[in-house]
C-alpha cells in the first residue's frame, strides 16, 4: 500500500505539473511487467515530439485495467487479455476496449542452480503447480520435498502461468506468494530446492527450466528467439489497451512503437519484439 | 487554598487558541470516523449484495466448504480461482502464528530490558540503553522486511533445518524486532513511576534490590507492562510490510510453526492493487479491513484502559 501511495502521489504531482506545461498529455498505467518498456518508449518519444508529455505508471495489469474501465488513463498496459467479465463492464461502462499486442514475453521457469533437473514438460509442471508432486524425485530429481513459488493471485503473470500451465486448476496452498518476479528470482537463488517463474527479462543467479510439451517433444530453453518463433510454449502477447481505435497522438505513438524503431527499443531492453509481419498488422491506420 | 491561575493578556488570542485545539482534536476524530465509514461501506455489499453474498458470504468465509465433486471440503483462500474460495481461516490462523511468535520472542527481552534499565542501570547506562532501543522504534519496517527476507531467513533455515525458508517463525521475530520498542518503552515508563517512597520503604525493611524490584516495584507496575504487551499485540496484529516480505505469503492452514503464513494485512496489501473494482474479492478485501480495524481498536482501547487504572493506582486514587 505505501508503494501504491506514493505512485498515486506522483501521478497527481505530475498530473498537476504535466496539465500546467503541456497541451498533450498521455497517461499509460498497468502492468509492472511492461513498466520499464512503457518509460523508456515515452522517454524517446518525447524527445523526438517536442510538446508531447506521457506519464508512466505501474501498479499491475489489474490496475491498468481499472483505470482504462474509469477513464482515468489513455493507455492500459496489460501482461494478460482482459477477462470476459471486465470486457462486460467495459460496455456497460461505455468504453470500447482496442487492444493491441506491443512485444512478446516469455515466462520462464526458474531453478535453484544446484538443481538436478534441467527439463520439465508442462504435465510435470502443472503436477507441481498444483500439489499433485510434492517431490523432486518424482521428476527424476534428489529426494526433497519441492518448494513453490510464485507470484501474487492478481499478477498477470499468475493469471497467465494458471491458464496456459495449470488450466485453470487452482495453485497448491502450499505456493508461496512474492511480489514481483524480482523477489521470485531472488527466493529460488537461495532455496537449493526452490521452484519460480516469472518473465525471461529479469533473471540472475537462476537456471531457466528447458520446458516440453509434452514427453515425447523436445526441450526448448526460453530465449528471445525461441520466444519469438513461437516454438517456447509458454509465451504470451503484452498488450496496450486503448478506449476506442486510438486517434491523432495516441494513434502516432503506438504506430511509433510498433516501428522497426520501437520495437528495437523493446529488445535493448531485455524484451520479445514482435515479428516484423505481426508489427506491421498490428499498425493502426 | 486559592487556586492558581493563568492571566491571558488578550481574551481573543486565548479563545482563539483553545478554539483551534478543539478543532484540531475534533479533524482527527472525525478522520478516523470517516476511514472507518469509508471501509465498512466497501464492505456492505457482502450483506446487501446478492451476487456477491452468492460468492462470498459471511458463512463461507468461515465455515468449511465443498468446492469441487468428489473432493474433501475445505478451508481455502483462492481468491482468483475459477470458483473462488474466500475462507478467512487460514488467514486467521496465520495472523495470530505471527503475532504469538512476535510475543514469545518480544516480551521476555523487552520487559527483561526494562526491568534491568529502570532497576538496575548505573544512570549513565540507561541514558545510553533506552535512546538505543527506541531508536528501534524509528527503524521502517520495510528494512526490518527486508532484513528478514535476506539474512534472518537463510540463517534460520540453516540452524534449524527448515524446509521453508519463509515462515510464521522468520516473520514472527522480525515482528518481535518491530514491537519490542513499544513495550519497552511502556514497560519501562511503569517502572520508573513507581513511587520512590515505596522503594525506600521496602529497602528500609531489609530487602536486597532483587526482591525489591521482583517482589515490589515489578507487581507495582504489572498494570502498565500488561498495557505495554497488548499495545505491541495490536502492532503484531496490524503490522504489513514485515509479513509481507517474510512470511512467504502461502495461505496455509496448519499448526506448524515453520509453515507459510498468509496474514490479513499483507493479504490486503498484496492484493487490494489488483482486485477487479467491486466484485465480490474487493469487497471481502475491505470487510477483512473493516475486522483490522476492529481488532486493533479493540486492542488499543484495552491497552490504554489498563494503563489509566494503573496510573489511577500509583496515585492511590484505586478503591
Amino acid at each position: 500500500m505505501k508503494k501504491s501511495f506514493i505512485l498515486i502521489a506522483a501521478v497527481v504531482l505530475l498530473t498537476v505539473a504535466g496539465s500546467i506545461l503541456a497541451a498533450a498529455t498521455i497517461t499509460i498505467k498497468g502492468s509492472d511487467t511492461l513498466v520499464r518498456l512503457g518509460q523508456r518508449w515515452a522517454e524517446e518519444y518525447m524527445k523526438i515530439n517536442k510538446g508531447v508529455v506521457i506519464q508512466v505508471s505501474g501498479g499491475g495489469s489489474g490496475t491498468g485495467i481499472a483505470a482504462l474501465l474509469n477513464g482515468s488513463t489513455d493507455i492500459c498496459e496489460a501482461s494478460r487479455d482482459m477477462k470476459e467479465k471486465e470486457y462486460s463492464k467495459a460496455e456497460e461502462l461505455g468504453i470500447h476496449p482496442f487492444r493491441v499486442s506491443v512485444a512478446l514475453d516469455g515466462i520462464a521457469v526458474f531453478l535453484n542452480e544446484s538443481n538436478l533437473i534441467g527439463e520439465l514438460s508442462l504435465a510435470q509442471l502443472k503436477g507441481i503447480y498444483t500439489g499433485a508432486i510434492t517431490n523432486w524425485k518424482e521428476v527424476g530429481g534428489k529426494d526433497a520435498q519441492i518448494i513453490l513459488y510464485g507470484r501474487e493471485n492478481n499478477s498477470g503473470t499468475y493469471v497467465f502461468f494458471k491458464e496456459h500451465v495449470l488450466n485453470d486448476e487452482d495453485y497448491s496452498d502450499y505456493t508461496q506468494t512474492l511480489p514481483g518476479t524480482a523477489a521470485v528470482v531472488n527466493a529460488v537463488s537461495k532455496d537449493i530446492n526452490g521452484i519460480g517463474y516469472g518473465g525471461i527479462a529479469w533473471a540472475k543467479g537462476v537456471k531457466y527450466a528447458s520446458v516440453k510439451v509434452n514427453d515425447t517433444s523436445a526441450a526448448i530453453l526460453p530465449s528471445v528467439e525461441t520466444v519469438s518463433s513461437g516454438t517456447y510454449p509458454i509465451s504470451r502477447d503484452l498488450y496496450w489497451f486503448f478506449n476506442g481505435k486510438p486517434t491523432g497522438e495516441l494513434k502516432k505513438l503506438i504506430n511509433w512503437a510498433l516501428s522497426p524503431e520501437g520495437q528495437k527499443i523493446a529488445e535493448e531492453m531485455d524484451y520479445v519484439p514482435l515479428p516484423k509481419e505481426q508489427a506491421q498488422k498490428m499498425m493502426v491506420d | 487554598m486559592e487556586e492558581l491561575r493563568f492571566k491571558p493578556k488578550s481574551k481573543i488570542t486565548e479563545f482563539l487558541g483553545s478554539k483551534l485545539i478543539a478543532v484540531s482534536a475534533f479533524t482527527a476524530l472525525i478522520g478516523i470516523l470517516l476511514i472507518f465509514i469509508f471501509i465498512f461501506k466497501e464492505a456492505v455489499p457482502i450483506f446487501t449484495n446478492p451476487e456477491i453474498r452468492e460468492e462470498a458470504s459471511v458463512d463461507k468465509m468461515v465455515f468449511k466448504q465443498k468446492f469441487y465433486e468428489g473432493r474433501e471440503a475445505k478451508w481455502s483462500w483462492q481468491p482468483n480461482s475459477k470458483i473462488p474460495k474466500f475462507s478467512l481461516l487460514p488467514l486467521f490462523i496465520g495472523t495470530i502464528k505471527a503475532a504469538i511468535i512476535a510475543m514469545l520472542f518480544a516480551v521476555p527481552l523487552a520487559v527483561g530490558a526494562a526491568i534491568y534499565t529502570s532497576e538496575f542501570a548505573s544512570k549513565r547506562m540507561r541514558e545510553l540503553i533506552k535512546p538505543v532501543i527506541e531508536t528501534l522504534a524509528a527503524i521502517p519496517s520495510v528494512v526490518l522486511g527486508f532484513f528478514a527476507l535476506m539474512v534472518l531467513a537463510t540463517f534460520l533455515q540453516k540452524t534449524l533445518g527448515l524446509t521453508f525458508r519463509l515462515n510464521a517463525l522468520n516473520a514472527g521475530i522480525a515482528l518481535g524486532l518491530a514491537v519490542i520498542p513499544i513495550i519497552f518503552t511502556v514497560a519501562e515508563d511503569a517502572m520508573t513511576s513507581v513511587p520512590r517512597s515505596l522503594r525506600e520503604a521496602a529497602i528500609a525493611l531489609g530487602a536486597n534490590p532483587w526482591q525489591v524490584s521482583l517482589t515490589m516495584v515489578f507487581p507495582a507496575a504489572l498494570p502498565g507492562i500488561a498495557a505495554g504487551v497488548v499495545l505491541g499485540f495490536g502492532r503484531a496484529i496490524g503490522e504489513t510490510m514485515i509479513v509481507l516480505m517474510a512470511s512467504g505469503n502461502a495461505a496455509i492452514l496448519s499448526a506448524s510453526l515453520t509453515d507459510s503464513v498468509r496474514t490479513f494485512s499483507a493479504t490486503i496489501a498484496a492484493e487490494l492493487a489488483e482486485v477487479v473494482f467491486g466484485s465480490a474479492h474487493y469487497s471481502v478485501l475491505f470487510f477483512i479491513g473493516t475486522m483490522l480495524f476492529i481488532f486493533t481498536f479493540l486492542i488499543n482501547l484495552g491497552g490504554d484502559f489498563i494503563l489509566i487504572k494503573l496510573k489511577d493506582r500509583l496515585q492511590g486514587r484505586m478503591k
